[in-house]
């Protein structure tokens, strides 16, 4: 069991995601950052798609037995009972000990990963949680000072004897890979020209259901109303302003504005991290 | 329009859009139901969801296990055999709902909107038979049309901050329930205290694609 002593805002159970289940509506949901969270669960010997927490602002937890532990993802500090030790890396904690991260700076997602994994019931087929929809995770709602996380029991025999295992720390990028559509032939040659060219900038308005970006206008070529059809992780929608918004992790199923292109999957990590105020170019995948 | 062959369009490197038609029609979306039914019954690994809308039909892939090429190929071959004519399962669901005063707080606004009574409004709301299109925009949103041309209303300019879990509402010729409390812009002219959704049933929604809808005033 971990006891949370400071929640932060916003912190969730996150697991690889709820696929399967769109076709009623509900998202996907899981980490913002898979890689990240599949990095965490290697360094502390758990399957890749285990639920982790996902730490977005600074968190205080203890523990009451001993555990095994990696944080991954945006830069935070990490503190056990005051020392401070390296992210990317399996930590041995004993009972009793306060575990403290502090993100290095705004936005951003961590992923902390414990041994045993989260042993919080699956709704649907995963431990992520859904807010929105108040199910997942721990009673579908974000943590709270007071709570008791539980932990799986371990499979290693010797948790100690795990720790200080490292893998090199993920550079997150600016660049972000995509490819045009589906609905490209909705937009004006030079919208396309300026996607690709332009430089654009996250903004402050980025939660785990979409991050809109600001910069050159992406102007529609019709204006006809599009009919609503299923929409991927990653597309980048464009409303009536012009504006971008790429769908992450929690985005609606369905979506009724034309997405200009879509993030392929391997950046969008790198993406997911992108900050308010950074900068974002897009390229075209193999081009 | 209906596209004489379906246009399979890339949607990032793991997924792709199969779009019938740029019109909403019923034999168009039982085309789009059908091609899901029989991707899903295929129960491939490398399907990882399935998002059918009013006409088309998203399919997300693992591109770890499978290329677009494949995939359409896959599709093409599924489209091939796809027999249409064979009736879905479809039920009939009847929602009990309570019109007007706090549960329908935009009722008179429709019937002003339409010069009809709000009696009138009612009466032509459970006049017919929906469909269920898909569902989408909140898990068990049911898209369910089409409402009747004289009841037909523009959505809000400005949303709800806070739509109550089972309000009936009206958008242009579409009809749904909001199943939880949500944001939310259609004209609302009732409230119904069926769950709509819940994630511990599986499937987790009362209304499935294909399945018919009657409202009826309590």
């Amino acid at each position: 069991m971990l006891l949370v002593l400071d929640a932060g805002i916003l912190t969730t159970i996150q697991d690889a995601g709820r696929w399967g289940y769109q076709a009623y509506g509900v998202p996907v949901s899981g980490a913002m950052d898979v890689e990240a969270l599949r990095a965490a669960n290697q360094l502390v010997h758990n399957p890749p798609d285990e639920a982790a927490l996902e730490i977005h602002s600074p968190i205080a937890l203890q523990t009451d037995t001993p555990h095994l532990i990696a944080l991954t993802g945006a830069d935070a500090r990490v503190h056990i009972n005051g020392r401070a030790l390296p992210m990317w890396m399996s930590i041995f904690v004993r009972a009793g000990t306060t575990i403290e991260i502090t993100p290095a700076r705004t936005g951003g997602w961590r992923y902390l990963a414990i041994h045993g994994g989260i042993d919080v019931p699956r709704v649907l087929g995963s431990k992520s949680t859904f807010l929105r929809g108040k199910f997942g995770g721990l009673e579908g709602r974000a943590l709270c000072a007071g709570d008791q996380i539980p932990i799986g029991a371990p499979t290693l025999r010797d948790l100690s004897a795990a720790a200080g295992k490292s893998i090199a720390p993920r550079i997150y990028r600016a660049d972000i890979h995509i490819v045009l559509g589906p609905h490209a032939d909705w937009f004006t040659p030079e919208a396309i020209a300026a996607l690709t060219r332009a430089e654009y900038i996250a903004t402050e308005n980025a939660d785990r259901m979409g991050y809109r970006l600001r910069g050159t206008k992406l102007t529609h070529a019709r204006a006809e109303e599009m009919i609503s059809c299923g929409v991927p992780l990653g597309a980048i929608q464009v409303p009536p302003d012009g504006q971008p918004i790429v769908l992450m992790a929690d985005h609606q199923t369905t979506g009724g504005y034309p997405i200009i292109a879509t993030v392929v999957s391997d950046d969008m990590a790198h993406l997911a991290q992108r900050a308010p105020g950074d900068v974002v170019r897009f390229q075209v995948a193999g081009g | 329009m209906i596209h004489p062959q379906p246009r399979l369009l890339p949607a990032g490197d793991s997924a792709l859009l199969i779009e019938f038609a740029d019109e909403i029609n019923d034999a168009i979306n039982d085309r789009v139901h059908a091609l899901a039914d029989a991707l899903r019954a295929q129960a491939r690994p490398e399907i990882c969801d399935l998002i059918p809308a009013y006409t088309s039909l998203l399919v997300c892939y693992t591109p770890q296990r499978v290329s677009f090429a494949e995939m359409c190929a896959l599709v093409h071959d599924t489209l091939a055999t796809l027999d249409t004519r064979a009736p879905r399962a479809s039920r009939l669901v009847e929602i009990p709902t309570r019109y007007g005063g706090a549960f329908g707080p935009d009722l008179a606004f429709v019937a002003q909107h339409n010069h009809l009574t709000e009696d009138e409004v009612i009466r032509w709301h459970t006049s017919v038979v929906y469909r269920v299109y898909f569902i989408g925009f909140l898990p068990g949103f049911a898209y369910l049309g089409s409402v009747p041309e004289p009841i037909a209303v523009p959505r809000m300019k400005t949303p709800r901050a806070r739509v109550p879990a089972g309000s009936v509402g009206i958008a242009g010729r579409q009809t749904g329930i909001y199943p939880m409390e949500s944001p939310g812009g259609w004209r609302l002219i009732g409230r119904t205290e069926l769950s709509l959704f819940d994630p511990q049933h599986d499937p987790p929604t009362l209304l499935q694609p294909g399945d018919r809808v009657r409202f009826v005033a309590v």
